[in-house]
């Protein structure tokens, strides 16, 4: 049977750490960094990035558009 | 096409010559004595005919802030009031000079303050010359004193306006908005089909998107805007300063007015000249930019001037920093609506310079 | 660019499903973490992308935290006096009646200082999209009470709590312009889910069909957070959102248009 297999991209130097997408994604594939970016803020990462389906639930949500999306069949 | 000649309002004239001089768009709110504006354009309807629009707005607020939109847009846009109107509208007075749109406010004058009295006066010369809203800014000021002059001026205001992307002011007063002249109209103009470069009109591919905006936090940034607005400001005084002159080659005594005062003085200068009194008038037709270098000169040839005003004494101020002492300079003038007799101007002017 | 990625072999333009709209411009937003504003932003550049309309589209921007739009979406701006956005665009369209015109306004701007200028535009039903965003506090100036401010909140103008005696009621400005003849179409909606996302921008992109029909006013209110005006963190405050503020606004449309 196919999986829906995802990928994220997040732009760090834009990320405000939020944390709407990590509440928002699905499969806990994001979680916070341990350091912060150069803004100050504690940026979003795909801390478990085999969970991640591509739904862009994350992207959607993202008050500043900073994660690009990719999905795949395999 | 030739002019036409018609029996009109100073009111009337303004509408009729929007009209013409191809504008887009009027924004108005009835107020006496200057609804006649909005009226005649109603009943006109011009959508009809030149496409342009005409809509009476909420609120004087509201007015002026359509103004501000449809200048941003390019637009060739006006409206009218009159005094506690533009005391209403001074916040997109401010916001259109800050943004540098170019439009046209016409502020038919009554008494004030407050609600004051729907008669003349000319008591909004300070509002209208030396700022009126927030900030650091001028209008250009036309005083028409005909209703010749309301129509021409319409034209003259929107060449003005886009020329240095500015504010023009109508500064009429209730007497001119009310008398009824012949008038010679010009031919119908088209409206134009092109916008400024600056003007947001949906981006196209070609170049970036345009914003029409009065704010910056940046102070270095709003300090060089505001020198820019100061270098625009001097290059009006230098090339717009406009006037008339009336007998003024041999006068002893000279009567500064504007608008209505100016058509009285007229009269008083033929009254003063019958009795031996050599008398001229000096009428600025710009308000801003203010003939202070023509005054000056003049006050070297004169041994006094009367500043003739319906109002407590404004553009005074003026005529005494354009003669900069070298003379003795007076205000007369009557308040709360009521137009100076020619007599009461040649009487104030021999009390004042001739006694004993 | 600085940046963090999932599973690379993934990574493929073939694969691409989401990305920054090329409308929003590099700036880098000044909204707080997790402001609403972001959103709603990022959804109506993606709209007007979409449907092919930058070159048609003039913004009104208010006073508030979202006067910087123009810095943002790249379109042509107008930057609008305090509250009278709705003028201001009403004179843009009647002069430009083939341009896709909003305005986008929040609570302070849209619903106290443009209070007349709301009621109106939409009483003319002037042809143009509000977009009304409604955190219930003024933002920009450091969290004063807004219109919308529900009762007992407190802000820095009531900080015992808005008392609806002496400050009177959280005003329901949408319900009362869905009264109007000349509103076509009024929802209220949110952004912070994905779900909520998607609906509002169906409902921007509806607006913008009826604005090509000539239909009339537009009006989506977007009811939003303020995590630093509320002093909460931005996940709290959507929780605290879904539990007060939906109870005063209910998310929904108002009026819909009968075909």
């Amino acid at each position: 049977m196919a999986k829906i297999k995802g990928s994220i991209v997040i732009n760090i130097d834009r990320c405000k750490g939020c944390e709407v997408c990590m509440v928002t994604c699905p499969t806990g594939t994001i979680a916070m960094a341990k350091e912060v970016n150069k803004q100050g803020y504690y940026y979003a990462f795909p801390a478990h990035p085999d969970l991640c389906i591509g739904c862009a639930s994350c992207a959607i949500v993202c008050p500043d558009g900073v994660i690009t999306v990719y999905k795949t069949k395999i | 096409m030739e002019k036409e000649l018609r029996l009109m309002k100073g009111n009337e004239a303004i509408a009729e010559a929007a009209i013409r001089a191809g504008a887009d768009g009027y924004f108005g709110y009835p107020i006496t004595p200057q609804s006649e504006i909005l009226e005649y354009l109603m009943e006109a309807n011009p959508m009809n005919t030149t496409g342009m629009v005409v809509l009476q707005a909420e609120s004087e607020l509201a007015a002026i802030n359509m103004v501000y939109g449809g200048a941003a847009c390019g637009k060739r846009v006006m409206t009218s009031s009159s005094s506690p109107g533009i005391s209403l509208k001074q916040e997109g007075i401010t916001y259109i000079a800050g943004a540098e749109l170019p439009c046209l406010i016409v502020n038919v004058v009554r008494g004030g303050p407050g609600l004051g009295t729907i008669q003349p006066a000319q008591s909004d010369y300070f509002q209208a010359v030396k700022g009126g809203g927030h900030g650091d800014y001028h209008l250009i000021v036309l005083a028409p004193a005909s209703v010749q002059e309301m129509a021409d001026f319409v034209d003259l205001s929107f060449e003005l306006a886009f020329k240095y992307r500015n504010p023009v002011m109508i500064l009429s007063d209730g007497a001119i908005g009310q008398m009824m002249e012949k008038v010679w109209l010009s031919p119908q103009k088209e409206r134009s089909k092109v916008a400024p470069d600056w003007a947001t009109t949906g981006k196209p591919t070609t170049r970036k998107h345009n914003i029409i905006t009065s704010l910056e936090l940046d102070p270095n940034v709003q300090e060089a805007f505001n020198e820019k607005l100061v270098r625009k400001y001097n290059k009006i005084r230098e090339e717009e300063v406009r006037f008339e002159e009336f007998q003024c080659e041999d006068a002893e005594y000279l009567l500064v007015a504007y608008g209505t005062s100016a058509r009285v003085c007229q009269k008083s200068v033929q009254l003063a000249r019958q009795q031996g009194i050599k008398v001229g008038l000096l009428r600025p037709i710009t308000l801003f930019p203010f003939p202070y270098k023509k005054i000056g000169a003049l006050a070297g040839r004169v041994k006094g001037m009367l500043s003739v005003e319906m109002s407590a004494g404004q553009m005074v101020e003026d005529v005494l920093l354009s003669v900069n002492g070298k003379v003795p300079v007076f205000h007369f003038g009557r308040m709360g609506g009521i137009v100076t007799t020619p007599e009461e101007v040649v009487e104030n002017l021999k009390s004042k310079f001739l006694k004993g | 660019m600085a940046e963090v990625t999932g599973i690379k072999e993934y990574i493929k333009p073939e694969n691409l499903v989401y990305t920054r709209t090329k409308l929003m411009t590099e700036n880098v937003l000044h909204y707080c973490p997790g402001c609403g504003h972001s959103t709603a932003h990022r959804i109506l550049a993606e709209v007007i992308d979409e449907e092919g309309l930058q070159s048609e589209t003039i913004g009104v921007c208010p006073v508030g935290c979202s006067v910087f739009l123009y810095n943002y979406i790249d379109v042509d701006v107008q930057e609008a006096a305090h509250g009278r956005a709705p003028a201001v665009a009403t004179a843009v369209k009647r002069l430009m009646p083939d341009k896709f015109v909003f305005t986008y306004q929040g609570d302070g701007d849209l619903a106290a200082i443009g209070t007349a200028e709301t009621i109106h535009s939409c009483n003319r039903g002037e042809n143009i999209l509000i977009i009304f965003i409604n955190n219930g506090i003024y933002g920009m100036t450091g969290g004063q009470m807004a219109p919308t401010t529900l009762e007992g909140m407190k802000t820095a103008t009531c900080p015992y709590g808005r008392d609806v005696k002496l400050m009177g009621y959280p005003l329901k400005i949408t319900e009362i312009v869905a009264t109007l003849p000349g509103t076509y179409y009024v929802t209220r909606q949110s952004v912070h889910t994905p779900a909520n996302v998607r609906k509002t921008k169906k409902a921007i992109k509806k607006a913008v069909q009826y604005q090509k029909l000539n239909k009339g006013t537009c009006f989506i209110e977007i009811v939003s957070n303020c995590p630093s005006g509320w002093k909460m963190t931005p996940v709290q405050a959507n929780k605290w959102m879904e539990e007060n503020m939906f109870a005063k606004y209910p998310l929904g449309d108002i009026k819909t248009p009968v075909e």
